[in-house]
């Protein structure tokens, strides 16, 4: 304790081995992996852990006083359960130090067949109420749950004192406007699906196209989500970021949200005061040097505010997508 | 307690009204229903949007009644998502009716039905056998599987549930759920938030069209829902289905003509009517719209795949 304040867990991103050498390197307290393939939400080419080196990451992690957190944080197919088995066995047997979990049976598999497993509820499982939330506690002895994006501070500091859990909220990176976990508009156009296969917005199926007047529109699959005009900079296309006509209006809009990045560095006293134990930094498809940046700042911004002094945060808005951030829901109700 | 669950098999289920309909046309839709629909179970409730039920609920009791004395099964369904203290409420509130069956659709109200025969809705995120035994242990007899399955995992999992003497329900018609958020986007089409809406989603009784910037139709706005423009409708795939061990189809109500489109399926169901001819006739219910099955067949949700087998 100081400043009156807990001293909160400050929970990073690692898509690949040296990122979480770098993570760790950067002052984290827990680095956040999956492996590669569909039993986590950020199923890239190129990203993730092979079994041998989640084992390594382990060793490395523990011998810098840091923890590893497995995602095994989306929804298996019936008939694909084995895969997601698989990946709980393999962390029981590394020492990984917790398991983020999204699906029932998942969930139901690990308290089971683990019971000393520490498991942490993912944002994939929606539970946005103090009932929700209790649902899992009871019936899994999930121990943390990560809030999902869409709740105010006051809202994050009532649920803290009616639930049995740590929280988890995330306060800095890519902001995706639906429910997590309850999203199929990727496989609605891809035919992959979010839920099942980890991945949002597959970047084999998006094509950008220039017109003359240099005009790029950018599609996913066959469809066309967003239009912009010659040098404007754009974020990575997702459908709940793109452009879309509607009755009421005759202007292409926005109908979801504007390509923002999640920055809730300056709510940071607010969020410890209501009783978020850990501190979550999105972004595991990012490079190594915007993790050490990234983690870097938040290290230094998180003692900060331990130490009642006021956080320099600058260099973080020159690291958000297309330079325009938002506290989103977290701000207040006016977001919604 | 003593809950009739009816033991037949491929009936027909009518989800909840989605959309915020005028409450008399809302009432007025289920008296027509009871009358008339060759539907066997019957969901009613507000499961978007908790500002909209006070709408609703004064009707409840009368639309029960008329779809009981119709030899309906009636079923509360629950909100999709929970957060505000009024949402909690109303869940609560729902779950505590002991004599009437209650089908879940968020975590909230799992949490309030533990140990006692529920139903489990498309909002869950049911996708397989470990999860539907898990819940089946806490009383679940019903599942409403989300419309992303496709046909592999469908079959997988009613292959796999068998022994946990629970049934099994899939979404045929009407447009599919694809998303929530806890921004409401009828109100941000307008320039307003979701405490400012003012009610507007009501102009929309099959939700807000959003297009394309090339001007093809995509997507539906529903408040803090989005659903797809095009109807899925898996008339074709109902042999398919019923073979698996699926033993019930969910039409969700849009304002074309629900008896109608009720009446297409049952037929269909019981070899009356093929699937060209069904599918004929459900599209001169709704012109201008299009079909999809792509889910089904692990493609592009959207599109529309006729005449195939899931293989």
């Amino acid at each position: 304790m100081s400043n009156g304040l807990t001293h909160p867990e400050l929970v990073c991103p690692a898509g690949t081995p040296a990122a979480l050498r770098a993570a760790v390197d950067a002052g984290a307290d827990a680095v956040y992996c999956g492996l590669q393939n569909e039993t986590n939400a950020r199923n890239f080419p190129g990203l993730n852990f092979t079994p041998e080196e989640l084992g390594a990451a382990v060793r490395h992690a523990h011998a810098h006083k840091a923890k590893v957190l497995l995602a095994v944080n989306t929804f298996p197919p019936a008939g694909r359960f084995a895969l997601w088995r698989d990946a709980l066995d393999l962390a029981a047997r590394i020492g990984i130090d917790a398991v983020i979990v999204a699906d029932i049976g998942v969930a139901d598999y690990a308290a089971r067949e683990y019971p000393g497993l520490r498991l942490h509820l993912s944002v994939q499982a929606g539970a946005s109420s103090p009932e929700a939330i209790r649902y899992y506690c009871d019936r899994f002895g999930i121990k943390r749950v990560v809030l999902p994006r869409i709740l105010t501070v006051a809202e994050i500091a009532a649920i803290h004192r009616q639930i049995p859990c740590e929280i988890e909220a995330f306060v800095f990176g890519n902001i995706g406007m639906m429910a997590e976990g309850r999203c199929s508009l990727t496989n609605y156009v891809t035919g992959v699906s979010t839920n099942m296969d980890g991945v949002c917005s597959p970047a084999a199926d998006v094509h950008y196209e220039e017109d003359a007047e240099r005009n790029l529109t950018i599609k996913l699959g066959p469809v066309v989500i967003d239009r912009i005009g010659g040098g404007q900079g754009a974020g990575y296309p997702t459908i709940c970021k793109g452009r879309y006509l509607c009755g009421p209006r005759n202007d292409p809009y926005y109908a979801f949200e504007e390509p923002v990045s999640l920055n809730l560095s300056a709510l940071l006293p607010d969020l410890v005061r209501a009783g978020v134990t850990a501190l979550k930094i999105e972004g595991r498809q990012r490079s190594r040097a915007y993790v050490t940046a990234v983690v870097g700042a938040f290290r230094r911004a998180v003692d900060d505010v331990l130490a009642g002094r006021e956080p320099p945060l600058a260099d973080l808005i020159a690291l958000t997508e297309g330079r325009k951030e938002t506290t989103g829901a977290f701000g207040g109700k006016a977001w919604r | 307690m003593e809950i009739a669950v009816p033991e037949r098999t491929a009936a027909l289920t009518l989800g909840p009204v989605l959309f915020n309909w005028e409450a008399g046309r809302w009432r007025d839709f289920y008296f027509r229903i009871a009358d008339e629909a060759p539907v066997d179970t019957v969901c009613i409730g507000e499961v978007i949007c908790s500002k909209r039920a006070p709408f609703f609920e004064p009707h409840y009791e009368a639309v029960i009644e008329r779809l009981t004395a119709a030899g309906k099964t009636v079923v509360l369904s629950t909100l999709a998502e929970v957060m505000i203290p009024l949402d909690r409420r109303m869940v609560e509130s729902l779950c505590a009716a002991h004599d009437i069956l209650v089908e879940a659709n968020d975590g909230a109200a799992l949490y309030h039905l533990r140990g006692r025969p529920h139903h489990v809705g498309p909002f869950m995120n049911v996708y397989n056998e470990a999860t539907a035994a898990a819940l089946a242990r806490d009383g679940a007899c019903h599942f409403c599987l989300p419309p992303e399955l496709p046909a592999s995992a469908l079959r997988a999992l009613c292959e796999q549930t068998r022994g946990l003497g629970v049934s099994v329900e899939v979404q045929v018609f009407g447009r599919a759920s694809l998303a929530l958020s806890a921004r409401c986007y009828h109100a941000r089409a307008h320039g307003r938030t979701k405490d400012s809406c003012r009610f507007v989603c009501e102009e929309d009784p099959d939700g807000l069209e959003l297009r394309t910037l090339d001007g093809e139709p995509f997507l539906t706005v529903n408040g803090i829902q989005t659903l797809s423009r095009a109807y899925l409708n898996l008339v074709n795939e109902l042999d398919e289905l019923q073979s698996m061990g699926v033993a019930c189809f969910r039409l969700s109500p849009h304002t074309c003509d629900m008896v109608e489109v009720a009446t297409i399926f049952r037929s269909a169901l019981d070899q009356r009517l093929s699937p060209d001819e069904a599918t004929v006739r459900l599209a001169a219910l709704l012109p201008d719209s299009s079909f999809s099955n792509g889910f089904y067949y692990r493609k592009p949700g959207r599109t529309w795949i006729a005449g195939a087998r899931s293989g």
